[in-house]
């Protein structure tokens, strides 16, 4: 059994001034594995982060869903609050785009990353930051030690995405979702983060998605693709395939608007 | 480009020294010389807090340098009494990075592109004013008709058409684009990218274009400046400083981009 599994599932949300629907994703179906990173590529209202929070169970009350959505075996699409609740953490976690925005910023790092192991991992308030500590050290935050009393706002972006990968991180999930997770970073900076979460992958053998408008960050990291275009999918398939022989002219063209810089290699040596 | 014709732009040992609170400074800009030649597209590259987007603010002259000259044509832009200096804006207009936030809401895109009109000496007929626009429009690749729209009914994309519209109507000497297509989507971004191009072979136009994306760079500036921590690293034809780069930074920069490099092993 796939560790996620989403089956014909469609997003739509009701227009304010009408009674029309709008479906912002169309009978999408793919799965993933334990220990595998899926990319997902696409523009501006190509569906791909609404697909992420649907899968997380974070849609808003809107929305409504057909289909399937499978995470650890059990069923999100329709699921209760307090059951999204129990699988939200354990089995999936999130990071976003903009860290600031993801975190609190009245709390210092360490009780936000203890926090989630105190309230819902049951641990003692003392072994929650001893572990909060090990996460921190795990996403290598320089000084973790020090940095535990920090506040958000005394971080660079590097450093706060970092903690809110060790937040996501705290309760073990088996999948992890990455909505952007570099795009407001520099590239020296976007390197640091995408091997932290290429070493997560090797190491807890977690599920990675890695949603992403940048080719070069899915080809570097993700060994399969899917390609979102409007609420469809172009393309489901290993990386190398999607981008030296893609199926769907909508991937031809988003290959072709890459800077010649990031195609060349694409042109030089094919296979 | 920069051979035998005098620069267009000069920019002389330019510093920039921020107070912090605390009494500390930051030193946003620290020395930095360059020049562009008339028809010339200079890129400028670094990271967050290089110093990019404060070169561009003073060669806009929205702020005013701590030491150092900058010289349009020759005149230094901040010994012009404000009269004068307000009188020359004309010859060098802006293009930001957000085409959502640099738009007003409130007003359509015919009274957006003419807005800068008012600084030409001559003042223009309502009817001149009109014909300028729509051509104007149709130059960046939309309709006459879209004039009497609003930003809100526009694309990302299309927005910053508008914005490179308006920064055009004066038919200005130096355009200063910051971040220009960062905010959009790839493949707006290449259009946006041609749409630059274009305009540079149609009407000669003087750029400098500032990034943190070393591709875009490369697909439009003729030469490159690396910027970083407020200094100016090296500057050189762009084939050159991204082929073989002097300086070690600059090297960190590159080997950093993301590639599709990393396909390289056999499906």
């Amino acid at each position: 059994m796939s560790l996620l599994a989403v089956n014909n599932l469609t997003i739509t949300f009701r227009n304010r001034r009408s009674t029309a629907e709008t479906a912002v994703v169309k009978a999408v179906s793919f799965s993933l594995e334990a220990g595998e990173t899926l990319g997902i590529v696409g523009e501006s209202g190509s569906g791909k982060s609404m697909l992420s929070l649907a899968i997380m169970g974070l849609l808003p009350g809107d929305a409504r869903l057909s289909g399937s959505i499978r995470l650890g075996g059990q069923e999100v699409v329709g699921a209760s609050d307090r059951a999204l609740d129990a699988l939200r953490g354990r089995e999936a976690g999130m990071i976003f785009q903009e860290p600031m925005t993801a975190l609190n910023p009245a709390m210092t790092v360490g009780a936000q990353i203890a926090e989630g192991l105190c309230l819902r991992g049951g641990l003692s308030r003392a072994d929650a930051n001893a572990e909060a500590l090990a996460l921190m050290e795990q996403v290598r935050l320089p000084e973790a030690r020090r940095r535990f009393a920090s506040y958000p706002h005394e971080m660079s972006g590097g450093q706060r995405q970092r903690v809110g990968i060790a937040i996501a991180l705290a309760l073990k999930p088996r999948l992890l979702i990455a909505d952007e997770p570099t795009t407001a970073l520099d590239v020296t900076v976007q390197k640091d983060i995408l091997d932290i979460l290429d070493e997560l992958v090797r190491e807890r053998a977690m599920a990675l998605i890695l949603i992403s408008h940048d080719l070069g960050v899915i080809a570097r990291s993700a060994a399969r693709t899917l390609v979102m275009y409007r609420g469809d999918m172009m393309e489901d398939g290993p990386t190398v395939q999607v981008l030296r022989q893609p199926q769907s002219d909508y991937t031809r063209q988003l290959i072709a608007a890459l800077p010649r810089r990031s195609r060349r290699s694409l042109e030089g040596a094919a296979p | 480009m920069s051979g035998n014709r005098a620069p267009l732009v000069e920019v002389i040992g330019l510093s920039r020294r921020y107070a912090l609170p605390g009494g500390r400074n930051l030193q946003a800009l620290d020395n930095v010389s360059l020049s562009v030649a008339p028809g010339e597209i200079l890129g400028i590259v670094g990271e967050s807090g290089c110093g990019k987007s404060t070169l561009a603010r003073i060669v806009m002259a929205l702020d005013r340098p701590t030491s150092g000259n900058v010289l349009l044509e020759g005149d230094d832009l901040f010994a012009l009494s404000p009269r004068e200096l307000a009188r020359r804006r004309r010859n060098f207009q802006m293009i930001f990075q957000d085409p959502y936030g640099s738009l007003d809401p409130r007003m359509s895109v015919a009274r957006i592109i003419a807005e800068p009109l008012r600084l030409l000496p001559e003042r223009l007929s309502r009817a001149e004013k009109a014909k300028r626009v729509a051509a104007m429009l149709e130059d960046v690749g939309l309709r006459a008709e879209d004039g009497a729209r609003f930003p809100h009914e526009f694309s990302g994309g299309q927005r910053q058409r508008i914005a490179i519209a308006r920064a055009l109507i004066t038919r200005p000497k130096l355009v200063v684009a910051d971040e220009a297509t960062s905010a959009l989507d790839l493949t707006v971004q290449a259009q946006i990218l041609r749409l630059l191009r274009d305009l540079r072979a149609r009407h000669g136009l003087t750029m400098l274009f500032i990034s943190h994306n070393l591709g875009v760079i490369e697909e439009i500036a003729d030469r490159v400046g690396v910027m970083q921590a407020g200094r100016l690293l090296e500057i050189g034809p762009t084939a050159a400083v991204m082929e073989n780069p002097r300086e070690e930074y600059t090297r960190r920069l590159l080997a950093a981009e993301p590639t599709l490099d990393f396909l390289e092993q056999p499906a």
